[in-house]
């Protein structure tokens, strides 16, 4: 069961990897100078940095973030759907029942489920959630 | 198996550590990530595929932003200058050492506690698929009032913080 997982390890090995090599190779090949405050200094463009680093975000960041949670726990619903969507219309095909019956509960379900969403993005579009002033 | 599960315990209680240990807020929520990419290595271990996806998935990207998100809206100054009061820690110490007790005692007098859990059955590891089968045959119904949910979360979002409204 653990060699399934050999690819994951590699994926890991190869990202820490990488950010470790970019690290110390540049403390192996870079010049180093004396250090002096504007070096030190955070570039921000040649502008001169003014100010705490960390700023206090405005409350319109915490809207979006928000909506971007809800919006997030519906997809999540959609990965099991995903999963299982071809043995359920295949299941329901076979039974041969009419479109609207029993047997597509899972196509209006997630219609329905997804209806209801709809709706509160409307919600958020119309109450200008969205709109950025 | 055991070596691993000890490693992502320990790594799941260190950054939980990390969350009550460190001044910065933000340092705190990034423990908070370590912290729930061990459960989620937990969860997998145990096979259920799902739930230690949506851990990541939902906890440590979605869930964390917004606790980021929270953490830049407020003062961090005054939460990093706050001192560490004695009645607090003793106070801490107390209430985790009364919880703890209490689990070890529950567990104890749970029969079942004591057996090992039996492995899993191969149909049973597929969770994701189990789910979805149950979910959209005998849980339309509940996945609607979801629907429902979530739609009152996002009327009361905006609702709260959008002074004017349209």
């Amino acid at each position: 069961m653990l060699q399934e997982y050999i690819p994951v390890l590699l994926q890991i090995l190869i990202a820490g990897g990488f950010a470790a090599a970019a690290l110390i190779l540049s403390v192996i090949f870079g010049k180093s100078a004396a250090r002096n405050p504007t070096k030190d200094s955070a570039y921000e463009c040649g502008m001169l940095p003014v100010g705490p680093g960390q700023a206090r975000f405005s409350v319109k960041f915490y809207l979006v973030a928000m909506l971007f949670v809800i919006f997030d726990i519906e997809v999540v619903f959609l990965y099991p759907w995903a999963v299982t969507f071809n043995e359920l219309a295949a299941g329901a095909v076979e039974k041969g029942q009419n479109f609207f019956s029993e047997s597509y509960a899972f196509f209006w379900g997630m219609t329905g489920f997804l209806g209801i969403l709809f709706i509160a993005y409307l919600y958020a579009l119309k109450k200008g959630a969205l709109r950025w002033n | 198996m055991t070596a691993l599960f000890y490693f992502f315990a320990f790594v799941m209680l260190a950054g939980g550590l990390g969350v009550v240990l460190t001044r910065s807020p933000v340092t705190s929520a990034f423990s908070m990530v370590v912290s729930f990419l061990g459960l989620a290595a937990l969860f997998i271990m145990l096979h259920a595929y799902l739930i230690g996806t949506l851990q990541i998935l939902v906890y440590a990207g979605a869930i964390m932003v917004l606790f980021l998100f929270i953490i830049m809206l407020l003062d961090l100054k005054a939460e990093e200058d706050r001192k560490i009061s004695l009645f607090t820690v003793i106070g801490g110490a107390l209430l985790v050492s009364v919880f703890a007790s209490q689990i070890i005692k529950v567990v104890k007098a749970l029969p079942a506690a004591a057996e090992a859990m039996p492995e899993l059955s191969a149909s049973a590891s597929e969770d994701v698929k189990n789910t979805g089968l149950l979910m959209f045959t005998d849980y339309v119904f509940p996945l609607q009032i979801i629907g429902v949910l979530l739609l009152v979360a996002t009327v009361g979002v905006i609702v709260l913080s959008k002074k004017e409204l349209k």
